[in-house]
């Protein structure tokens, strides 16, 4: 029977499973990614029932939710953070994890590093206590976001208890009309806008199609990594030639034979050609425009022509989703009618594990090059990584950054989620490169609008939403 | 862990949809080293003003709701983040069983591992509860799989492992232990070491 890259990798995964009951199967899982936030609970409870890690080697770990990315060698102001990092530290030499510490050349955002340094690879099961595990999807990985009880479950086994969960296909075709203007991120934005934040509830979802198997690998991370924005349990992406060309060389990715050998069994993963799925959803990206939040979860979503929707029309009948986004226009404090190319912006935040790679920094410069950013915007870049800040540095993209306005950072999560002192304050309105626009994600109060690298390059410039096809 | 068999209790209404984790616990609070002492954060910002004092527009700050052991809310209901502090601040507030349409995957996963039951009905009967005063008893029976409020009783589903591990208050990690063979098995003839 044709067979869907998920199942094949669920098949190849299976360590027991009751056929009988409507029970979970165990899995084991290949690749642990931990940091500091979701973890010592985990390992407390490793602690307290006497139980070792049982495969210290398929962990790593690294600090990247709450690390300042301001001068590292200072200590740490704040002390809570302090100690989860001290914690860590800890975990790590008493189980013998591999840590990329604060100060390490390979430090930054977990979904960041493990493509980059060859961790993640085709065909392989990867958990992280964080939801945007879904990233790693990129390269034809089951790859799924784990809760500290889970994280624990890990460690003591090296498995976990799952059902399986639908295949659900989303297939891209043709090509995006101005590929530097309209990008990924609009394409995820996009499919979020129709699908909804519970879309892909209960699913793991293959993104295919023609726009799909042309993509970079950094631009099939930016679409994965939002699979959890439309509720997916996961997102994947066949793995091909790009994929391949991509691990070549990466510092834990396989050598030479063993490299030419894999390739042989990572060929086989990608789904069979009359796979069937158990949904379907169909995109042509020829017709996606710049795309820009204007509410409290992704999916509230608009074209960068539009005007901010009122809630009847958002809600389309539905009675609770309606309330949803009149809660949503308060809280954004926005009215109906408005061009979202009318509204000014205070912030500009180009960072987080959906935008923060090498391309995204690249494309961002193209737009700020010999520009300055507005008077009234404060503006920061948040390399992915270590790797990503050094290499932007080596091409010069720090001072593009820097002579704009821009505040150029160390590698964390930073303002994605405002676990460091990188936040917005009460009504800052920011232009943000991240994943998620909730109440007070970024900040107690204030309000994220969600869109590509390009378009937060564009706003801060201009101080306000501008369709960034107008300049490029 | 703590086992479930049967709860009475009246419910506190949170009547919105996708409510997602960021508000069940926003993350000033994901510092902490334990699971233990969440509970005075749970939906922070919805539930405190600036100063800090209660919200009188909250439910949770509703006097008549002190106590009770039901949350029941809508469609969506725990999107976004992975973070298992959003249950521990549920559980450490005293929530035993969360009742609604729907659910987000992870969120739902990690309810089970800390003890919380999550109840999912059809939309027409969690209308039917929030359409009543909320002041009558609802009764959760988990080994028949039965909600009863007022007259009506609703059967709802729930996978029988995960059942089982609630009534007997199994701890997993001990179960999991259990298949060591398995494990073994799939170890000797499997490496997932393929970088080395």
């Amino acid at each position: 029977m044709a067979q869907t890259v998920y199942d094949k990798i669920w098949k190849n995964h299976l360590v027991y499973s009751d056929d009988i009951d409507d029970g979970p199967s165990l899995i084991y899982i290949d690749r642990h990614f931990i940091h500091e936030v979701t973890s010592p609970q985990a390992f407390d409870g490793l602690r307290m029932n006497n139980r070792k890690v049982r495969k210290p080697n398929l962990t790593f770990a690294t600090v990247d939710h709450n690390v300042p990315t301001t001068n590292r060698s200072l200590p740490l102001v704040d002390e809570i953070s302090s100690l989860q990092i001290k914690s860590l530290q800890k975990n790590c030499g008493d189980f013998g994890i591999t840590l990329f510490d604060i100060n390490d050349q390979y430090q930054g955002i977990v979904h960041v590093i493990g493509p980059e340094l060859g961790l993640t690879l085709p065909g392989t099961t990867i958990v992280c206590g964080d939801s945007h595990t879904s990233t790693h999807g990129a390269f034809g990985a089951l790859a799924f976001g784990i809760g500290t009880s889970d994280v624990e479950h890990v460690l003591a086994t090296q498995c976990l208890w799952m059902k399986k969960a639908k295949n659900f296909e989303i297939v891209l075709n043709h090509g995006l009309k101005n590929d530097l203007a309209i990008s990924a991120k609009d394409v995820i934005l996009s499919i979020i806008k129709n699908i909804g934040t519970s879309g892909g509830s209960g699913s793991v979802i293959e993104y295919r199609g023609s726009f799909i198997s042309k993509l970079s690998m950094e631009k099939r991370m930016t679409i994965c990594n939002m699979s959890i924005e439309a509720g997916a349990r996961a997102g994947l992406v066949s793995p091909d030639d790009v994929t391949f060309d991509y691990l070549r060389e990466k510092k834990y990715s396989p050598k030479n034979e063993s490299f030419e050998r894999l390739l042989n069994t990572w060929r086989g993963l990608r789904s069979d050609n009359d796979s069937k799925y158990d949904k379907s959803f169909m995109l042509n990206v020829d017709d996606i425009v710049p795309q820009v939040t204007w509410g409290t979860n992704p999916a509230m979503t608009i074209d960068v022509t539009s005007t901010i929707p009122n809630p009847d029309e958002y809600a389309k009948g539905n009675e609770e989703e309606k309330k949803s986004a009149i809660r949503a226009l308060k809280y954004m404090n926005l009215t109906p009618g408005l061009p979202i190319t009318d509204l000014s912006i205070d912030r500009v935040f180009i960072g987080s594990c959906t935008n923060a790679r090498l391309e995204d920094l690249i494309e961002a410069s193209i737009i700020l090059k010999d520009k300055k950013i507005s008077s009234h915007v404060k503006a920061m870049v948040v390399p992915g990584s270590q790797q990503v800040k050094m290499s932007a540095e080596k091409l010069g993209l720090d001072k593009i950054f820097v002579d704009a306005g821009f505040e150029w950072r160390e590698s964390g999560c930073s303002m994605c989620l405002g676990m460091n002192p990188d936040i917005l304050l009460p009504g800052e309105r920011c232009a943000s490169t991240s994943n998620r626009n909730f109440e007070g994600r970024q900040g107690t109060g204030g309000r994220t609008h969600l869109v590509s690298p390009v378009m937060a390059a564009a706003a801060a410039v201009a101080g306000r939403f501008v369709d960034v096809r107008e300049w490029i | 862990m703590e086992p479930f068999k049967y709860l009475k209790s009246k419910a506190v209404p949170l009547d919105i949809v996708n409510v997602d984790t960021d508000q069940i616990i926003p993350k000033q609070f994901l510092k902490l080293l334990g699971k233990a002492g969440y509970g005075k954060y749970l939906f922070y910002d919805w539930r405190y003003d600036k100063n800090g004092n209660d919200k009188s527009d909250f439910v949770l700050n509703f006097p008549e709701f002190k106590g009770r052991q039901v949350l029941l809310t809508r469609e969506n209901f725990g999107i976004g983040s992975s973070r298992e502090h959003a249950v521990w601040a549920l559980k450490d507030f005293g929530f035993k069983v969360i009742l609604g349409i729907s659910f987000a995957d992870i969120f739902y996963t990690n309810c089970f591992k800390n003890g919380i039951l999550i109840i999912k009905l059809d939309k027409d009967k969690i209308d039917h509860i929030f359409s009543s005063t909320m002041n009558q008893d609802i009764e959760i029976d988990l080994l028949n799989q039965t909600v009863k409020v007022n007259s009506d009783t609703h059967k709802f589903y729930i996978d029988s492992t995960l059942k089982h591990y609630l009534l007997e208050g199994i701890d997993e990690i001990s179960t999991t232990l259990k298949f060591e063979n398995s494990i073994k098995k799939y170890e000797s003839n499997n490496d997932p070491l393929i970088f080395h």
